[in-house]
């Protein structure tokens, strides 16, 4: 395997495992629901791409192809991250989620 | 008769039977076909659930777009990130945003779009298809906002479905 | 090289496991509780895929496309439950 690649596994897994962990804490910290959403649809899903795309390039340096499926996994999780976390925000103004001291504005209901 | 064997959303079509080859382990005789049936029998069975086609779509600028939303969504993590991690407290706020799109599949990829970028996620859309409301993380000015997806986002989205 | 970057990358993404399942536990709403089970799948492909790249092997990414699958069903039928009460009308 060429230096290069490995360089770029080893920086891509570590990135990732970061944002993962970024996620996690903005979960686990911020001070509302609507602000702890806010982590896992952006920090985590970068993350599980970057530790996808370390994958991807760690099986072709070894010669055994392109991944096909880490790339849909990717695509995947891009995809459905934005819906589920529109549908659970929806979901949380329906139940009346208290929102942090200091929200501007509020959520509607119709 | 004819009208149950055809294809009502040929590109769907497209994307499943490819998906399927991808999926399976190498293209055979056996992935080929099933691939073809599920290709026809999917988009049959959940028409019910697509909303009217664009009539006009200009799919070519689609990968520049997605360009824009890949790399503001690695901005924004590294945004969001910072933010996670500083001790100071955010500032978050719920944004009306009117919307100038029209079409239901322009909205919700403006929707899924507004998720994955800087410090805004989506929260619903009103029922005349107006509003959009927009929960920001850290924001403090509204308009600034509004302003900001207005440009880098809708005007591209109005291009491609005017 | 690659193998210390993977020992403390499983490291930190177990320990956002261990940060979702505290957000798990401790509430203190439902929706809270939904979006800490959405991301623990999330973290849980993820390890699956770097299980996969210490054991030089393809075999665990089928597991992981059906947890992302079966995840996002999951979380949209947890989620649809809370606001209206039902799943399937």
């Amino acid at each position: 395997m060429s230096p290069f690649a490995e360089y770029a596994i080893a920086f891509l897994l570590l990135l990732g495992g970061a944002f993962t962990l970024i996620g996690a804490i903005g979960l686990a910290r911020l001070p509302d629901f609507f602000t702890r959403l806010h982590g896992p649809t952006k920090a985590t899903t970068l993350g599980v791409g970057a530790i996808m795309l370390s994958s991807v390039i760690y099986f072709s340096a070894r010669g055994e192809g392109i991944g096909i499926s880490e790339v849909l996994i990717t695509v995947f999780l891009f995809m459905t991250a934005p819906v589920s976390a529109n549908i659970l925000a929806k979901a949380a103004m329906h139940i009346g989620v208290r929102t942090m001291d200091g929200t501007e504005g509020k959520p509607w209901e119709q | 008769m004819l009208d149950r064997l055809s294809f009502p959303q040929p590109w769907l079509s497209l994307i499943l039977f490819v998906t399927w080859q991808f999926l399976s382990d190498g293209i055979s005789g056996g992935s080929l076909v099933l691939g073809l049936i599920l290709a026809w029998a999917i988009p049959q069975m959940t028409q019910g659930f697509w909303p009217e086609r664009p009539s006009f779509m200009r799919f070519w600028l689609m990968p520049k777009y997605l360009a824009r939303v890949l790399k503001d969504i690695v901005i924004a993590s590294f945004q969001v990130a910072a933010l996670i991690i500083s001790p100071r407290k955010p500032r978050p706020a719920f944004v009306c945003y009117p919307l100038e799109l029209e079409h239901p599949l322009a909205i919700s990829i403006l929707a899924s779009t507004i998720s994955l970028t800087p410090g805004t996620v989506s929260a619903d859309v009103s029922d005349d298809q107006r509003l959009l409301l927009i929960h920001a993380l850290d924001t403090e000015n509204e308009q600034e906002v509004i302003d900001t997806i207005r440009k880098r986002y809708e005007q591209p989205l109005l291009e491609m479905f005017k | 090289m690659i193998t210390i970057a993977l020992y403390i990358t499983i490291a930190m993404v177990t320990l956002a496991a261990l940060l979702n399942v505290y957000r798990l536990i401790k509430g203190p709403d439902a929706p809270d509780r939904v979006l800490a089970l959405d991301t623990l799948y999330i973290n849980a492909i993820a390890l699956i895929i770097l299980l996969g790249i210490t054991l030089g092997t393809r075999m665990y990414l089928e597991s992981a496309l059906l947890i992302a699958v079966m995840g996002f069903v999951g979380t949209v039928a947890m989620a649809k439950y809370l606001k209206r009460g039902s799943v399937i009308e």
